[in-house]
């Protein structure tokens, strides 16, 4: 129950469950910072909703028109946030942001050993276990191990690159085009494209058997 | 020396939980609050000050704290080190916002 009180700082809030600890103080924060004028509820709200808004279907959609257009891979792998921007989609986050492609020879996965930063513009809010302490630890030093825990087993003769992301960097992994897919259109090649396989933990799915 | 954030290749790191939740409101309400507090028209907090506040917590505290907690940890001590908010105001807050 929390769509009745954006508009007016004073109202009540409105729980529909105890409120824990945590949800105390982020109340506290947000009515202070409101009450002194650094905010608006709306402005809140908004950020809510541009967050909502950003979700893996958006670098799903930037995969396929790499996989059916060539010429909009190799932009893509110049300059992702200039190729991003021609499907309209506009990349907010301040760093930088790299495509690389999964080929047969290479497999890239990406982590941020130093917290969660992500390409939230095209992905959405990170997973939990991409934040989490085991992931941040291991990939780096066994990736095969972790990509396997993951369901991807690699051949032993394609190397595997593990990025680590930073405040500066994102990074967006191109998975290959899975066999079966030359006669779909791009918005069904969309629907293979998964976020795991986005992160390179994970193959983008191949089509159902007709 | 290695500090608590600085997981990579960290020692005895186990399993990893695979299992996701839908982020709760307040977790959502954290984040948006700050990004609100670096955007280039308030820049109250920056970036790097924020990942700052989260490495510099206790050790046991970062491990155990939740994601977000580690957030409102940060976003707390950032607008009290500036001299946005007190702590006194916080916490009066906390208590205002209970008794309702």
């Amino acid at each position: 129950m929390h769509d009745d009180h954006h508009d007016d700082p004073h109202a009540p809030l409105a729980h529909d469950h105890p409120q824990t600890e945590f949800e105390k103080r982020v109340d506290a924060v947000q009515a202070l910072l409101i009450e002194k004028g650094i905010i608006t509820p709306d402005d809140v709200r908004r950020a809510v909703e541009e967050m909502d808004s950003r979700s893996p279907a958006l670098g799903a959609k930037v995969i396929a028109r790499a996989w059916v257009d060539p010429a909009f891979k190799g932009r893509l792998l110049a300059n992702a946030k200039r190729a991003i921007a021609e499907l309209g989609i506009e990349f907010t986050q301040e760093a930088a942001l790299f495509a690389v492609e999964n080929t047969e020879k290479v497999h890239h996965v990406v982590v941020c050993t130093l917290c969660s930063c992500y390409p939230r513009g095209l992905l959405g809010y990170p997973p939990d276990w991409y934040k989490s302490l085991n992931y941040r630890s291991r990939v780096v030093v066994d990736p095969r191990g972790v990509l396997k825990e993951f369901g991807l087993e690699l051949d032993a003769n394609v190397e595997v690159r593990v990025l680590d992301s930073t405040a500066d960097m994102r990074y967006l992994v191109i998975p290959p085009r899975p066999a079966g897919t030359e006669r779909m259109d791009e918005e069904e090649l969309a629907s293979l494209v998964t976020r795991d396989s986005m992160i390179g933990v994970a193959r983008a799915r191949t089509p159902a058997l007709q | 020396m290695t500090r608590v954030h600085d997981r990579g290749g960290w020692p005895g790191a186990g399993p990893i939980n695979r299992a996701e939740h839908e982020l709760s409101w307040w977790e959502k309400r954290t984040d948006a609050l700050m990004r609100l507090m670096w955007t280039p028209e308030r820049r109250v907090i920056r970036v790097d000050e924020m990942r700052r506040a989260i490495e510099s917590m206790e050790p046991g505290q970062y491990e155990k704290a939740s994601y977000y907690e580690r957030w409102l940890h940060a976003l707390e001590t950032l607008l009290i080190e500036k001299g946005v908010l007190t702590r006194e105001e916080i916490e009066l807050k906390v208590k205002e916002l209970d008794k309702r």
